[in-house]
């Protein structure tokens, strides 16, 4: 018997095959740069999401449709999640550009790097085999760790990257052994399949699937930052250079939420009731710590990495309610915490000038003085943040309670609720450093002003408020995903 | 003609969008955003009076309704509407906007943009919290109410004013968000987000007690009942004066409204079961924090806590209404209480945004609170000591002034239910005139006690403008309450007949 090959249909991973193409283009046209064009270089990294994007609107399908095998599917999630992944990284690499250049660091390799980690992202939210899951995880993890180590003189860059690799590494390692354990169960990497095979013959080693359950849980929460698998988060943020935590801080957990999606609901969806349980002690574990140790940070950075922790407690909330309901809300909190979080960064990059690496809290006072703009903007970054109306906060935490309480998990709302009035605190400090104090002499230097970052960035910052009056535009699509 | 105008919706967005504009309008120029501002809140006020004019007072059912949907998920829509507990809430809450634009006008010189701006959006929340038929949508409102009262406290506050904006906004919030949780669980029950849907949802007796601890965390706190009521003199004495008038006059009365729309008629059995809690927190409001007030020695504080006292009476006034009816006095009295609190919420939006006002004027001159700095103001600002005068008695309830409607309505009614009550209430009469005459005897009369009281110069015309009108809204609702009191009745009535049949 001859083996048959089927050509695949290639159509539905059109945005990838742009995006790799389109970055090794951006790799060679770099090379022959000189560093005045450097411009250039963001420009056609600009170009190349942009096109992605419109490739992702170019194939994107009515229901979903699979390819590859049955590894590779495109369905509503992936088509919004890839379109919010790339256009935040649009953002992201122009709000890091003077930063960069101030810093001496403003080199191809950080949008290249940048590029290769977003098709990473975009396989990990089609993969829908555990191989793929993992390449695509890899992808965007090794480009990370360059991207964090890319500031070579900065020793706390070098520590950093090397926390996060050996940490990540190891991550990694576990989940490949939940994988393991999975195929030596089931005997297939296919998550379709898995889903038939944990129901069908699997399901009478109840212990292995556990235990390869925990394997694949503990992996993933790493990767999202759940407590007690938390720990690189703050370190990581803190030392990375800006520019690179706000890619971290972005992008990436729209694709670890994706992959949480691929893994617990497509692929172990009957195992529900164990995945769920163990989300719930890592969820209440999330905001009470995330939340608690954020009120004793004093850098800015650390304060947001803490913030995030608790964030992730809250979509962690969403996805444990196991309803379409609440996979559609953890979807939303997920894009719009990203959306909020690339404001956060954004604000804080602005305020870097050569010589000064703004990222302590007391760095933001007076700024409503100095500059009531860019105060105004951060102000409803960290309003939305702590979930306060009308800012979109409010009604991503609003829709995620709701599908927690519709489950029966009233103490579970109620204990989500209370931490996040202290979380509150933390978040109206800012506004009281930025609007309350007045500036320190050193740092009241005039913020210089590129016309495109600004622009970008309010238009980032009022999309807040516009998606907390009008949160339909973005719901709607995130529950057609889970229809 | 105003028949198809959508005026709530006029009353509520003309202000955040003026608002913004003042904002845009910036600071090199100050007093083109005052005008602006001043020009947005007269507007504002106009577009609420035909509200009452053109008010129906024949029918409980809502009026000037606007329903449109908002957010499909989850049924949450833009569903405005007012009856009669709404309506003089609306138009105090413009009528004191204005006040307090005409207050700040020469007062506050440092960032005169924003601080309009702030006071302008926050017009537009509070009425739209009063105006919001749609639970999530009076949530929004109440919640995004605070982000402009943290900054006004925090940017234009006294010495310790971060410690008392975080303190208000920190309450506040722990106070709602339980609040959100039950909302949304009647949610998860009823499928609608609609006040009036759950007004008609069946619920447990467990269920009930829950819910109405939830909603009482919630409004406790914004109204505040004793023994949450401490972020109050904090806020008020570190708030500018526009902040404290503000807050004392509309936003404490958010608290006491939310009992009337929420508490009662969604869990009316939990109400009637758990009625000598509130009873019990508002007579302690009413004598032990009247027996506060008298020992303090900074005005603001002082009038800080005689609204504390003031209401106690209204959450007396609104939670009586279970005794009364099972001592067989029937509606008549159980409506007497319930008006009577909301008099009293009126009246004292008037006299506690009128004794604010008051010592603001001082304060501008002197920049003391204290009563022991002053002493024989009457010498020097004789017509400023008439308003100050005339306020106080109005706080001490002198019969005549609107003071005086509220607090005797629910005395009277009290009597119906029990005379210990009538009769603890009633020392308010006794402790009110205590402290408030007395603070007045020590600031107002006596001899010239020091040189700055000497060189202190009277009211000028805008002062006047704005004491004068708060004055005669004072005589007005003491001397002729009944069309306050027409306005809300078909309500009344139509509440006390829901609260009475049970829901489980």
């Amino acid at each position: 018997m001859t083996a048959e090959f089927v050509q695949p249909d290639l159509m539905p991973a059109l945005p990838e095959m742009v995006m790799l193409a389109m970055t090794c283009l951006v790799l060679v046209v770099d090379l022959f740069l000189p560093q005045e064009k450097r411009g250039f270089t963001l420009l056609l990294s600009v170009l190349t999401l942009a096109l992605a994007i419109g490739a992702v609107i170019l194939v994107a399908p009515v229901s979903s449709i699979s390819s590859f095998g049955g590894s590779f599917v495109l369905d509503q999630m992936a088509v919004v999640l890839k379109i919010a992944v790339c256009a935040i990284t649009i953002m992201v690499f122009i709000y890091s550009r003077d930063y960069l250049a101030d810093h001496d660091i403003y080199k191809g390799e950080y949008y290249v790097l940048g590029l290769f980690a977003t098709l990473g992202m975009m396989v990990m939210i089609s993969a829908h085999s555990f191989l793929l899951v993992y390449l695509g995880l890899e992808l965007l993890s090794l480009s990370l760790y360059a991207m964090i180590a890319f500031n070579r003189k900065s020793l706390r860059a070098s520590e950093s990257a090397m926390k996060y690799f050996v940490l990540g590494a190891m991550a990694s390692g576990l989940l490949l052994y939940g994988i393991s354990i999975f195929y030596g169960i089931t005997g297939t990497l296919d998550l379709t399949q898995l889903s038939i095979a944990v129901k069908g013959p699997a399901a009478e080693h109840p212990v292995a699937l556990g235990f390869a359950l925990t394997f694949i849980v503990v992996g993933l929460c790493f990767k999202l930052g759940a407590v007690p698998f938390h720990m690189w988060l703050p370190d990581v943020y803190q030392g990375s250079p800006t520019s690179v935590t706000l890619f971290i801080g972005t992008a990436p957990k729209i694709a670890g939420f994706a992959m949480a999606i691929r893994l617990l609901v497509d692929g172990l969806g009957d195992l529900h009731v164990d995945w769920s349980q163990m989300l719930t002690a890592l969820a209440i574990a999330s905001l009470a710590l995330g939340n608690v140790v954020a009120i004793a940070q004093t850098n800015f950075k650390r304060m947001l990495a803490y913030s995030t922790i608790s964030h992730v407690g809250f979509i962690l909330l969403g996805i444990l309610s196991t309803s379409a309901n609440g996979y559609a809300s953890a979807m939303f909190y997920t894009i719009t915490y990203a959306i909020t979080s690339s404001v956060a960064f954004g604000v804080l990059l602005v305020l870097n000038r050569k010589g000064f690496e703004a990222e302590e809290i007391s760095h933001l006072s007076g700024l409503n003085d100095s500059n009531p703009w860019y105060a105004a903007l951060l102000a409803i970054a960290m309003f939305s943040m702590a979930g306060v109306p009308p800012t979109v906060g409010f009604y991503a935490k609003l829709s995620v309670l709701q599908a927690v309480i519709q489950v029966d998990m009233v103490w579970l709302a109620i204990v989500a609720v209370l931490f996040s009035v202290i979380g509150l605190f933390y978040y109206l400090r800012i506004i009281k450093v930025m609007y309350f104090e007045k500036p320190v002499e050193e740092q009241t230097t005039t913020i210089k002003e590129a016309l495109d970052v600004k622009m970008l960035l309010s238009a980032n910052s009022l999309s807040l408020i516009f998606l907390g009056v009008f949160p339909s535009t973005l719901m709607a699509y995130c529950i057609l995903a889970f229809s | 003609m105003y028949a198809d105008w959508p005026l709530l919706s006029l009353a509520i967005w003309t202000p955040i969008f003026g608002g913004i504009l003042v904002l845009f309008a910036g600071d090199r120029e100050p007093s083109g955003a005052r005008k602006i501002a001043l020009m947005v809140s007269i507007i504002t006020l106009l577009l609420t009076l035909p509200l009452y004019t053109q008010f129906n007072t024949q029918t409980h059912l809502m009026q000037f309704v606007e329903r449109h949907d908002w957010i499909d998920a989850f049924n949450i829509e833009y569903y405005l509407g007012i009856d009669g507990i709404s309506m003089p809430l609306i138009l105090l809450t413009s009528f004191i906007t204005v006040i307090v634009v005409i207050s700040a006008w020469e007062v506050i010189q440092y960032r005169a943009s924003q601080y309009m701006a702030a006071f302008l959006i926050m017009e537009g929340f509070m009425i739209g919290t009063f105006s919001a038929l749609d639970s999530i949508l009076f949530y929004v409102f109440f919640e995004a109410m605070l982000i402009p009262m943290f900054l006004i406290i925090g940017i234009w506050g006294g010495a310790n004013r971060i410690y008392a904006t975080l303190k208000f906004f920190l309450y506040t919030f722990i106070g709602s968000v339980l609040m959100l949780v039950a909302l949304i669980y009647m949610y998860s029950k009823s499928g609608s987000f609609a006040i009036f849907d759950f007004h008609h949802l069946r619920l447990s007796l467990t269920e009930q007690v829950l819910i109405f601890l939830a909603f009482l965390v919630a409004f406790a706190v914004k109204v505040p009942m004793w023994p949450v009521h401490t972020w109050l003199p904090d806020a008020h004495v570190e708030a500018p004066t526009g902040g404290s008038v503000i807050l004392a006059a509309i936003m404490l009365k958010i608290g006491g409204y939310g009992f009337l729309r929420f508490s009662l008629p969604i869990t009316p059995d939990a109400s009637a079961e758990l009625d000598w809690l509130i009873i019990t927190m508002s007579l302690t409001a009413v004598v032990y924090i009247g027996f506060v007030a008298l020992a303090q020695r900074d005005m603001k504080k002082l009038i800080a806590y005689s609204s504390i006292a003031h209401m106690g009476f209204v959450t007396l006034g609104f939670f009586i209404v279970f005794r009364i009816v099972n001592s067989g006095h029937g509606e008549q009295g159980a409506a007497l209480a319930l008006e009577g609190g909301m008099v009293q919420m009126i009246s004292h939006g008037f006299i506690s945004g009128a004794m604010f006002l008051c010592v603001g004027v001082m304060y501008d001159r002197m920049h003391s609170r204290q009563i022991a700095d002053y002493g024989g103001v009457a010498n020097t600002m004789p017509m400023f000591a008439a308003f100050m005068v005339f306020f106080a008695m109005a706080n001490a309830g002198l019969p005549g002034t609107s003071g005086f409607v509220g607090e005797f309505m629910v005395i009277l009614a009290s009597f119906k239910a029990s005379f210990w009550i009538a009769f603890l209430a009633a020392t308010t009469l006794i402790l009110g005139a205590a402290y408030t005459l007395w603070m007045v005897k020590r600031v107002i009369f006596g001899d010239i006690a020091n040189d700055n009281v000497a060189a202190l110069t009277d009211i000028n015309k805008r002062e006047f403008l704005f004491l004068a009108i708060l004055a005669l809204a004072v005589l007005a609702l003491g001397l002729w309450p009944d069309p306050l009191v027409e306005v809300m009745h078909p309500t009344i009535e139509n509440l006390l007949n829901h609260i009475a049949n049970p829901k489980i």
